[in-house]
C-alpha cells in the first residue's frame, strides 16, 4: 500500500520533529551542559571545564553511587528469587484460571507506584502492621525500626517493581514449550540438569530484560529514597534530583546523569548481545 | 504428588499477598474513622468527605485529570500515524528513529526529566501546563506507537490488497480499513498514555510551575511530610481510578482478539 504523498511527508515531519526536539536536541543539551561552569543566576557559564566528571569520583560521592547501585541489585536479585519461580508457575495454570491471575499482576503494574511506596510506609512505619502484629505475637519487646533504613529502601523498591520482572520472565515462560522438558527428561537428564540445561538457557531473555527493567529504575526512584530511606540512603536520582532542584548545580547533575545514562547503555548492550546470542543456536529455532 | 501441589499453590498465593497486603491495608484504613492513622475506630466515610471539601486538591485533581486527557489524546493521534509510517514505508533514518522511540522507552525517568527541563529553560517554555503536556506526550509517545504497531504487524496486508481491488483509494483505505483493525490497539494506547501521565511523578517533579498544580506531586508533598488518612483516601480514589482504566484497556484488547480474522 503506497499512501499519498503529502500524508506520508506530514506524517514523518511531525515524527521527526517531535524526536529530534524533544528528545535528541534535550539529550545534546545535557551532554553540553556537563562540561559547563555552574552560574546561580543562569544555572550555567560558558565556560567549558572537566570538573564536574573529576567531581564524580570525590569520595562522598562514589560512596552514595556504589549504595545505590547495591541497594539496586540487591533489590534485581530478590525480585528474580521470588518472580522466577512465580512466572513460571503462573504460566503452568489452567487456561481457565490463569488470564484472572494474570491481570492480578498486572494491576500493581498498572497503580501509581508513588501510591504503593506510600502503601509500604504505612505497612512498616514504627507503629504500622508489621511492628503491631509482631508485637502482638510476642515476638519483639520494642517496635524494629524499620522505615528510614536501608532495608525499607530495598523492600520498597521490590514491591515496586517486582511486577516489572515478572511480566517478562512470564512472556518467555510462555513461549517455553513443556515437550522441551520432556524430551530432556526422556533423554535421561535429571530435574537440576534440565532446568541448568534447558530451561535457565531458554529463559535467558526474560531474566535479563527482567533485570533491566528492576535494575534502571531502582537506581532513578528518588521518591522511594525520598519517602521510605531517610536522608542516608539517597539513590543516584536523589542525588541528580538535588543537584537540580535544590543546589541549582546543574553541570554536576547533568554529569551524574549522564554517567547513568552510559552504565544503562552497557548494560542495553550486554542484553542485546546476549538475546543475539540465544536465539542464534539450534535449541528453540529448530524445534519451534 | 499431591504435596508439591500444595506447595506451588501456597507459594503462589504468598506472592499475590505480597503484591496486595500493603495496598489492601492503605485502602483499609483509608475508612477509618480514628484520627490515629494506626489505629482502628469504626467504619467511616470522613476522611472522603475531607477530600471532597479541600478545593485546592480538587483543583490539583482537575488539573491532573485534564493534563492526562490532552497528554492521551495528543499522543494517540501522534502515534498511530508513526505506527504506520514505521510499518508501511522505508525511509531514510528509520532505525534511527526505532533507537530513539526505544531510548525514550528505556532511559531512566530522572534522565528524560532533567534534559526535558534544560530544553524548556533553554528555549523559554514556560513551565506550567505546556510544558508538562510537551514532556508527557513525549514519554507516552513510544508505548503508544508499540501498542499500535504490534497490532498492525498481527494483521493479513491481504486485506489492503483486496481493498484496493476493491477500488478504494489510499487515503480511503486508511480510513475504512486499516483504521478500525488498529482501533483497539488506538483505544488502549489512549488508556495506557492517560494512567502513564496520571502517574509520573518524576518528569512532572522538574517540569512542572507554581502556577499548575497537578495530583500526584501534591501527593508527594503530602507523603513526604508523614502519614495521614486523608492521603489514604486520596490514594484509593486513585487506585479505583487505575483499575477502571486497566479494566477498561483489557476489556478492548480482548475483544479485539475475538474479532480477528
Amino acid at each position: 500500500m503506497k499512501l499519498r504523498k503529502p500524508f506520508k511527508t506530514v506524517v514523518l515531519v511531525l515524527i521527526w520533529g517531535w524526536i529530534l526536539l524533544f528528545v535528541l536536541a534535550p539529550n545534546l543539551l545535557v551532554v553540553m551542559t556537563s562540561f559547563l561552569t555552574r552560574d546561580d543566576a543562569h544555572f550555567i557559564r560558558w565556560q567549558a571545564t572537566l570538573e564536574n566528571y573529576l567531581r564524580l569520583f570525590d569520595p562522598d560521592y562514589l560512596a552514595v553511587f556504589g549504595h545505590s547501585f547495591y541497594m539496586a541489585l540487591v533489590t534485581t536479585l530478590l525480585c528474580l528469587l521470588v518472580g522466577y519461580p512465580f512466572a513460571y508457575l503462573l504460566s503452568r495454570l489452567r487456561a481457565g484460571v490463569k488470564p484472572y491471575l494474570l491481570f492480578l499482576v498486572i494491576v500493581p503494574f498498572w497503580t501509581n507506584s508513588l501510591v504503593r511506596t506510600y502503601a509500604m510506609k504505612l505497612l512498616i512505619a514504627t507503629n504500622g502492621l508489621v511492628n503491631q502484629t509482631l508485637l502482638g505475637l510476642g515476638w519483639i519487646d520494642t517496635p524494629l525500626r524499620l522505615l528510614y533504613t536501608e532495608t525499607a529502601v530495598i523492600v520498597g523498591l521490590f514491591y515496586v517493581l517486582l511486577p516489572f520482572m515478572i511480566l517478562p520472565l512470564y512472556a518467555i515462560f510462555e513461549q517455553l514449550r513443556p515437550e522441551l522438558l520432556e524430551a530432556s527428561g526422556d533423554l535421561g537428564a535429571g530435574t537440576w540438569q534440565t532446568f541448568r540445561r534447558v530451561v535457565l538457557p531458554l529463559t535467558m531473555p526474560g531474566i535479563i530484560a527482567g533485570c533491566l527493567l528492576v535494575l534502571l529504575p531502582a537506581v532513578g526512584m528518588f521518591y522511594v529514597g525520598d519517602v521510605l530511606g531517610g536522608a542516608k540512603n539517597l539513590l543516584i536520582g536523589n542525588v541528580i534530583k538535588n543537584q537540580f532542584l535544590d543546589a541549582r548545580d546543574w553541570p554536576f547533575g547533568a554529569a551524574i546523569s549522564l554517567l547513568l545514562t552510559l552504565a544503562m547503555a552497557m548494560l542495553l548492550y550486554a542484553y542485546y548481545l546476549s538475546v543475539r546470542l540465544i536465539r542464534r543456536p539450534h535449541a528453540h529455532a529448530e524445534l519451534a | 504428588m499431591p504435596m508439591l501441589n500444595w506447595l506451588k499453590h501456597a507459594y503462589l498465593w504468598f506472592v499475590y499477598l505480597l503484591l496486595y497486603l500493603p495496598i489492601g491495608v492503605l485502602v483499609f484504613y483509608s475508612f477509618n474513622a480514628s484520627k490515629n492513622p494506626y489505629r482502628w475506630g469504626g467504619f467511616s466515610w470522613h476522611w472522603y468527605e475531607r477530600l471532597w471539601q479541600n478545593s485546592s486538591l480538587l483543583e490539583a485533581a482537575m488539573n491532573s485529570l485534564l493534563l492526562a486527557v490532552s497528554a492521551a489524546t495528543l499522543s494517540t493521534l501522534i502515534g498511530p500515524l508513526t505506527a504506520v509510517a514505521l510499518h508501511r514505508y522505508r525511509f531514510r533514518g528509520k532505525r534511527f528513529l526505532n533507537s530513539m522511540l526505544f531510548v525514550v522507552m528505556m532511559s531512566p525517568d530522572i534522565v528524560l526529566a532533567i534534559s526535558l527541563l534544560a530544553l524548556f529553560i533553554l528555549i523559554g517554555v514556560q513551565l506550567g501546563y505546556v510544558s508538562l503536556l510537551l514532556a508527557h506526550v513525549t514519554f507516552c509517545l513510544p508505548f503508544v506507537v508499540v501498542t499500535v504497531y504490534a497490532r498492525l504487524s498481527g494483521f493479513n496486508p491481504q486485506i489492503l490488497e483486496a481493498a484496493r481491488d476493491l477500488g478504494a483509494g489510499d487515503l480511503r483505505a486508511l480510513v475504512t480499513v486499516v483504521l478500525p483493525i488498529i482501533f483497539p490497539a488506538v483505544l488502549a494506547g489512549w488508556l495506557l498514555g492517560f494512567t502513564l501521565s496520571l502517574d509520573d511523578v518524576v518528569v512532572s517533579m522538574f517540569v512542572t510551575g507554581p502556577t499548575f498544580e497537578i495530583l500526584p506531586l501534591r501527593i508527594y508533598s503530602m507523603v513526604r511530610l508523614g502519614i495521614k488518612p486523608e492521603v489514604n483516601a486520596l490514594a484509593t480514589v486513585l487506585l479505583l481510578l487505575s483499575l477502571a482504566t486497566l479494566i477498561g484497556s483489557q476489556f478492548i484488547l480482548t475483544r479485539k482478539g475475538e474479532r480477528k480474522t
